[in-house]
């Protein structure tokens, strides 16, 4: 019988020829990403411990972004702390100011991920990384400290669940809209403790960042990880920035499902998730009398060079609605330069978007863009909990870059199919 | 172990609601602990007292990976969370700080707010002292007890580096 591609990685790393769902195994981790909010936790775990050496520092990677450029007094210690850490750790890695930018979106880019690997994050989006074929996964600060100290963590071996997209993707609807719809149709907890693996037709044609997209909210129904196979397009977009090799690993095509899901879509339309959960799935002509205060464009989800570029096209020769504000936050630095020569920065400037550096900052509900009561945001981001952007009288509608920009010009919810 | 219920009958309680991202550049429990289940309910750190428990849903803690959740909780008095089921990272987060997460449909079924119960971990029980029921639990998985007992992951990989 096969087995699949994140039980293949699983069994490499923990020193067997094959492991099975619900197994327990101490796994090797290649590499350990680290960010600003949960790993100050971790760094007073290992003091307190008194466990005074990283594994191994070229295997950790440090890139602050929830709170950067600094928030305040305490996000500044907070970021000062690590940056002496890393120092004396020797951990060189580090994405300061000038090289920033939002840690899944960074992390690929610079090309720490490549297919195979095991990657982890104090973080819940780390389950992105799995679109190259990498297993990857969000854990705690105890996890990040027990991780950097051995280079080894514990895990119970995932059933997988298979998706099978699908059919022809219409005009106007993307892989924010996939992964939306299948949220809505398993539910937030629909793939709890499980690894969501994604293939078909539609996931092939689909680019590597729009399958990052897809893999990126895989912990919005519950999932360990995402992962899709690697393919030509995979190796292209690693080797063009890693010049690391690597083991690709694939599924068997007998392998093992608790559930295969064949989702089509070719009827498929422009969705939103209504508040306060990703699941709360609508079509956005359903819901366009909605008036939003706010339009936000970034995050790990889709703050990419594509999500920039589709967003500018709805965008150019037209303005944001009067009293409707649109923030647009390329998620890399790389990717704010990139977007800064093709021009698409003037484009949002002119539309009367406003254009900020790289960082998490209103995704989260940190700054650069929080709601007041009572205030609506579409967002482009992977969470609409409430108070997740502000104000817990405050709403959130999860979006494609497309709709949100559509959204930004009309100042309510619209179905951005009519402007492309 | 005994302590009073504070009933949550909710699903999908996510861990901005058990502590609001704008707290998180603090590490510090009695800090978080101020804003503990803010955003759900104002008053919930007046009502905690040390030793108690919350009951609570299905996915309970999805969400994020910060661990502040837990703390926050644990910073408010609470000993345990009992819920139908639990997001994975936060499960993994409780495990790791020794801290305890118990799945029982039953007890989530039947307790009210306020009533007194106690939990016997090694029987995998929760009495109700309130309204004289018993509700039995499938005790944790050897590996995970095994982490609480040595006092959490970190308490157990030092051991082992030794
Ligand atoms: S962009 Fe938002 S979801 Fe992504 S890592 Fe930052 S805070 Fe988390």
């Amino acid at each position: 019988m096969g087995v699949t591609i994140t039980e293949k990685i699983l069994a490499v790393h923990s020193g067997r020829d094959i492991v099975k769902p619900g197994e327990l195994i101490n796994c090797e981790i290649d590499t350990v990403m680290c960010h600003d909010v949960t790993t100050t936790p971790a760094i007073d775990m290992l003091e307190k411990n008194d466990i005074t050496k990283v594994f191994d520092p070229e295997r950790v990677v440090i890139m602050p972004d929830h709170f950067i450029p600094n928030k305040d007094i305490k996000s500044a210690e907070m970021v000062a702390r690590i940056r002496r850490w890393a120092q004396a750790q020797g951990i060189t890695n580090f994405y300061d100011i000038g090289r920033h930018g939002v840690c899944h979106a960074l992390l690929p880019e610079q090309g720490y991920v490549t297919p195979g690997k095991t990657i982890v994050c104090g973080d819940s989006h780390t389950c992105t990384h799995g679109a190259l074929g990498a297993f990857s996964t969000g854990i705690g600060s105890t996890d990040l400290a027990a991780t950097l100290a051995t280079g080894k963590l514990w895990f119970k071996v995932p059933e997988s669940m298979l998706f099978v997209i699908s059919g022809q993707l219409p005009d106007g609807v993307y892989a924010k809209d996939i992964i939306l719809k299948i949220i809505g149709l398993i539910g937030v907890d629909g793939a709890l403790y499980r690894a969501m693996e994604f293939c078909g037709e539609v996931i092939d044609e689909l680019s590597v960042e729009g399958r990052m997209t897809i893999c990126n909210m895989a912990i919005e129904a519950g999932a360990k990880t995402g992962v899709i196979n690697p393919d030509a397009k995979t190796l292209e977009y690693v080797s063009s920035r890693s010049a690391a090799s690597f083991t690709v690993y694939r599924s068997d095509s007998d392998a093992v499902y608790s559930r295969t899901m064949e989702v089509d879509v070719s009827g498929l339309e422009p969705v939103v998730a209504l508040p306060h959960l990703p699941g709360n799935v609508k079509f956005a002509r359903e819901v366009n009398d909605i008036p939003v205060d706010q339009a936000y464009l970034g995050s790990c989800t889709n703050g990419r060079i594509e999500d920039l570029r589709v967003a500018a096209q709805i965008l150019k020769n037209r303005t944001v609605a009067h009293g409707t504000r649109m923030i647009v936050v390329p998620a890399t630095t790389e990717i704010w330069k990139q977007a800064n020569r093709e021009g698409l920065l003037d484009i949002f400037m002119s539309a009367g978007a406003t254009v900020s550096t790289p960082t998490c900052g209103a995704c989260l509900g940190g700054y650069m863009g929080i709601l007041a009561a009572g205030e609506r945001c579409i967002s482009s981001t992977n969470r609409n909990f409430v108070g997740r952007m502000g104000s817990p009288q405050s709403e959130v509608y999860l979006a494609s870059p497309a709709t949100v920009a559509a959204s930004a010009i009309t100042g309510k919810i619209t179905d951005p199919r009519q402007y492309l | 172990m005994e302590g009073k219920a504070h009933v949550y009958k909710k699903d999908h309680i996510n861990t901005d609601e058990i502590i609001p991202a704008r707290y998180l550049n603090s590490d510090q429990e009695s800090e978080l602990a101020m804003h503990a289940m803010e955003d759900l309910d104002v008053d919930f750190i007046k009502k905690v007292k040390a030793g108690d428990f919350i009951v609570s849903g299905a996915d309970f803690g999805c969400g994020s990976s910060r661990e502040h959740a837990v703390w926050a909780l644990r910073g408010a008095g609470i000993r345990a969370v009992i819920a139908n089921s639990f997001a994975r990272i936060f499960y993994r987060n409780c495990i790791n700080n020794g801290f305890l997460a118990i799945e029982c449909q039953d007890a989530v079924g039947k307790v009210k707010n306020d009533d007194l119960l106690k939990i016997d971990l090694t029987d995998g029980k929760i009495v109700n002292l309130t309204r004289q029921q018993t509700y039995q639990f499938q005790p944790l998985p050897g590996f995970a007890r095994e982490i609480i007992e040595a006092g959490g992951l970190m308490e157990k990989i030092k051991k082992e580096l030794k």
